[in-house]
């Protein structure tokens, strides 16, 4: 089977698509078997940072490989994701935190902001 | 021509974007990413706090460089930790930072940054911005991790953006 690829251009991406692939089954054992929701905060994030980081390097060399020109727009989607994400993991981190305090949890620190704090008007936010 | 584009930067970088992300750059296509380049940083504009603040490139560089080594060491770590988690549980926990970054867009650098590399979750920001609740994923000695944090992440963002 030839694709116009060298071999071994090949057996990188695929090195890389296997490693991606091994992280991903280990961010999904992690996220299966941790018995708390922080940790379990802690192994998707082998999957959004590495392993798509792989996937992207395996495109790039091997469509850049088949089309004889440099192929950089996989590398968008480490880039987008490391933008994106952030907004969901933190958003997630500060509901739990606020409801297990609600719930007067023992296993979360006390809020930095006081309430009273909180209740004064802001000043000079910007 | 100031009042039509208040963020030039950021107008660049979704034009840019937007050419990057559709596969065939006809007129329309052009057409519509100096739209959205326009029509994004006007109706976002009560959300920037500051644009264009970044300045040293090298630094930028720098500081990317590593991250991304940081965020290779991390994921072995956490990848390690998850395979042998039943044997040797990690020592996780939360760990209160005391910030000295106060740049907004510093600080939502700072957030991202934490987010990107495994082992760290972006907890609770004090309103004031005085200080920053982690939730670690393994660590030994809580002001060891506090000063190592401190060093390597947040120093070169107050470089970069408050300098």
């Amino acid at each position: 089977m030839s694709t116009g690829v060298s071999p071994v251009v090949e057996l990188v991406a695929a090195g890389l698509l296997v490693l991606s692939g091994v992280l991903v089954l280990v961010s999904a054992i992690g996220f299966l078997r941790l018995p708390d929701f922080f940790l379990r905060m802690h192994p998707p994030a082998l999957a959004y940072t590495l392993a798509s980081w792989c996937v992207a390097a395996a495109a790039v060399l091997y469509f850049s490989a088949l089309e004889s020109r440099m192929v950089l727009r996989p590398l968008l989607i480490p880039v987008l994701l490391a933008f994106t994400v952030p907004v969901t993991t933190v958003l997630l981190a500060r509901a739990t935190v606020f409801r297990r305090r609600k719930r007067g949890a023992a296993d979360v620190p006390e809020p930095l902001t006081s309430a009273s704090e909180v209740a004064k008007p802001e000043q000079a936010e910007r | 021509m100031t009042a039509l584009i208040p963020a030039p930067r950021t107008s660049a970088v979704l034009f840019g974007l937007w050419l990057a992300l559709t596969p065939t750059t006809g007129p329309g296509q052009v057409l519509l990413g100096v739209l959205l380049a326009l029509a994004i940083p006007a109706i976002t504009a009560r959300l920037h706090a500051a644009d264009g603040q970044a300045r040293r490139p090298l630094a930028i560089a720098r500081y990317a460089a590593i991250v991304m080594l940081d965020v290779l060491v991390s994921n072995a770590q956490v990848a390690w930790g998850v395979l042998r988690g039943r044997w040797r549980p990690p020592k996780s926990g939360f760990v209160v930072v005391p910030l000295d970054l106060r740049d907004p867009v510093g600080l939502a650098m700072l957030a991202i940054v934490t987010t990107i590399i495994p082992g760290t979750v972006w907890t609770e920001l004090a309103l004031d911005r005085d200080r920053l609740l982690l939730h670690v994923w393994d660590f030994d000695d809580e002001a060891a991790f506090v000063a190592r944090y401190k060093a390597r992440y947040e120093q070169p963002l107050r470089e970069i953006f408050e300098r």
